[in-house]
């Protein structure tokens, strides 16, 4: 069992070590150990300085692109899941039946089509681009909808209705604080979802400018090595390190708030 | 007093389509129009000589006899193949020992296996194309120190496994945490009168907890067909390291991709995707009828 842990962390552990490592470093010493001299503060200072600090930019965007988007999607899948669950309509059953007939169609098969939507209307290279098609989520309403069954109680609605208060305000004042974990679990899987795309942003976004994380660094590594960018060899350290940086915010958010992930996606998989 | 409630419910029903309704629109928007649009544009045809003009069906028959997209789809279903079983019995496996209470540190092991869902696909990309480097990659150099050949992982016919490890790797752990909460959220009863029976960990296993699982293991079977159809960013990302294996149509979304930002015909480019998405469907509503046929099974038993 711990070995098959360990090949779960050999790849990290062997890129954090090479963080401290120059180029000739990477190639010429055993990828688990550490070389003499130790190049870490040397790469951070080259990653955050290549290309005008191009870096920057792209963690600026992908925070962007991940918090406004993951709230966003929260949002309103928490909103239409309550409505789902709580309300009786004329379209209700055809309509969560093509939410959740959704998550069947592939999301790269459809940023080809969103792209050439976008382009007609001009969003293309916008930040829109990337936030609007994130903001939807048909499993979290499909979560939201199961947790808004058992989190909030009809006859509550009831006895807050015959308080005289608007369904808008029992929403916010009431059932949105007891649907909150189910919230938040929905926050925490859009943004890893939004935070890790590659394709979307890769379409959309031509100015580097507005390019997330991975596209950028993916860029950094395609040029590195087809030697694209004249014989400059730092580069190679620059995506080691850049690749390094980037991934801890959200091994962090993973480690702190892993319960959730949990309580949220066994909503899901236990039908009966 | 359910019918009370019931008719209560349809009284304030229409404010139901408020709360559903922004999201709806983000939908049609972000989803409808695209899919419909490029549906559209795939019945038309952009040529030098004569400009955009409609042209049936004409785009799909091309397709259907296309050599290029249909190397990319088989690959795509042998990489399912050889991917997702593996994958899937490796995760219900760990979940399975976890959830025994005979590891010494359940918690951590957890968290270790999923840590690499965190990691973007690009940057596992990354790291892999490094230690498969066959010179100087940390794998060439451990194969060295033992004396054993070395293998060229992104050469031939090694190429879709190394690229099926890579996959695995990122999502072991996601698929492990599903089956995980599913057995969590069984009760313990039938355990206890299994153990006093005599059972143990492996029959547990085998006979109590798996035939539970099923509802989670098929959907994670499904979103692992939906993934592995659509695999794009791993091969994409490594074309560089192995430009003869990994070529321009090596999955239908590489293919879709070349096809609308290399080549420029956006057209066909729309036509693969509607394609793909239809293989997708097929395929996934495939094992949605299995799953509900071994429902059946299973109640009958």
């Amino acid at each position: 069992m711990l070995c098959c842990t360990a090949y779960f962390l050999l790849p990290l552990i062997w890129l954090f070590i090479t963080t401290t490592k120059d180029t000739t470093g990477i190639y010429s010493s055993f990828g688990l150990w550490f070389t003499k001299v130790n190049h870490l503060f040397a790469n951070v200072k080259e990653v955050f300085s290549l290309d005008d600090g191009l870096y920057v930019h792209w963690m600026v965007n992908t925070t962007i692109y991940a918090v406004v988007g993951a709230t966003g999607a929260a949002l309103i899948a928490t909103a239409a899941g309550y409505g789902f669950s709580k309300y009786d309509f004329g379209l209700k059953k055809p309509l969560f039946g093509v939410v959740l007939g959704s998550v069947m169609i592939p999301m790269t098969a459809l940023a080809i089509p969103t792209f050439l939507v976008f382009s007609k209307i001009h969003l293309v290279n916008t930040r829109w681009a990337i936030i609007l098609p994130s903001l939807i989520s048909p499993i979290g309403v499909y979560l939201m909808r199961v947790y808004s069954d058992t989190a909030v109680s009809q006859n509550l609605l009831e006895a807050a209705r015959i308080d005289g208060l608007g369904e808008l305000r029992i929403f916010f004042s009431i059932s949105l604080r007891l649907l909150m974990p189910g919230f938040i679990t929905v926050v925490l899987l859009s943004i890893v979802s939004i935070w890790n795309n590659y394709f979307l942003p890769l379409i959309m976004l031509n100015s580097p400018n507005l390019q997330p994380l991975t596209v950028g660094l993916s860029g950094w590594a395609q040029s590195s090595i087809s030697g694209a960018s004249g014989g400059d060899s730092s580069i190679q350290a620059a995506v080691i390190t850049g690749s390094a940086i980037s991934l801890i915010p959200l091994i962090i958010v993973f480690l702190i708030l892993q319960r959730f992930w949990e309580n949220g996606l066994s909503a899901g998989s236990n039908k009966e | 007093m359910e019918r009370v409630i019931l008719a209560k419910r349809s009284r304030h029903g229409k404010a139901g389509l408020l709360f559903v309704a922004p999201f709806m629109v983000v939908f049609i928007l972000t989803l409808v129009v695209p899919l419909v649009y490029s549906g559209y544009l795939s019945f038309f045809r952009n040529r030098l000589v004569g400009g955009v003009s409609f042209v049936g069906t004409k785009n799909y028959i091309q397709a259907f006899h296309d050599h290029a997209f249909w190397s990319g789809l088989e690959r795509v279903v042998g990489f399912f193949f050889i991917q997702v079983p593996f994958m899937l019995a490796a995760a219900l496996i760990f979940a399975l020992v976890i959830d025994s209470g005979k590891l010494r540190f359940p918690k951590v092991i957890r968290i270790l296996i999923f840590i690499p869902y965190a990691v973007p696909a690009v940057i596992a990309a990354i790291m892999w194309g490094y230690l498969y480097g066959p010179n100087f990659g940390l794998l060439s150099q451990i194969s060295r120190y033992l004396h054993t050949p070395s293998i060229h992982f992104l050469n031939g016919w090694m190429t879709l496994p190394s690229i099926a490890n890579i996959v695995t790797w990122e999502y072991v752990g996601y698929n492990m945490i599903i089956m995980y909460a599913a057995l969590k959220s069984f009760s313990t009863d039938l355990y206890e009168a299994a153990s006093m029976d005599g059972a143990n960990g492996f029959q547990l296993a085998w006979h109590i907890k798996i035939p539970q699982l099923r509802p989670a293991i098929f959907l994670c079977l499904i979103f692992s067909v939906i993934g592995s159809f659509q695999l794009f960013t791993e091969p994409y990302q490594m074309t560089p390291l192995s430009p003869a294996a990994l070529n321009n149509s090596f999955t239908p979304n590489i293919y879709a991709y070349d096809e609308a930002f290399v080549s420029q015909n956006i057209n066909y480019a729309a036509t693969i995707s509607f394609m793909l998405g239809f293989a997708v469907l097929i395929a996934a509503s495939f094992v949605g009828l299995v799953s509900r046929q071994s429902r059946k099974r299973a109640i009958n038993v």
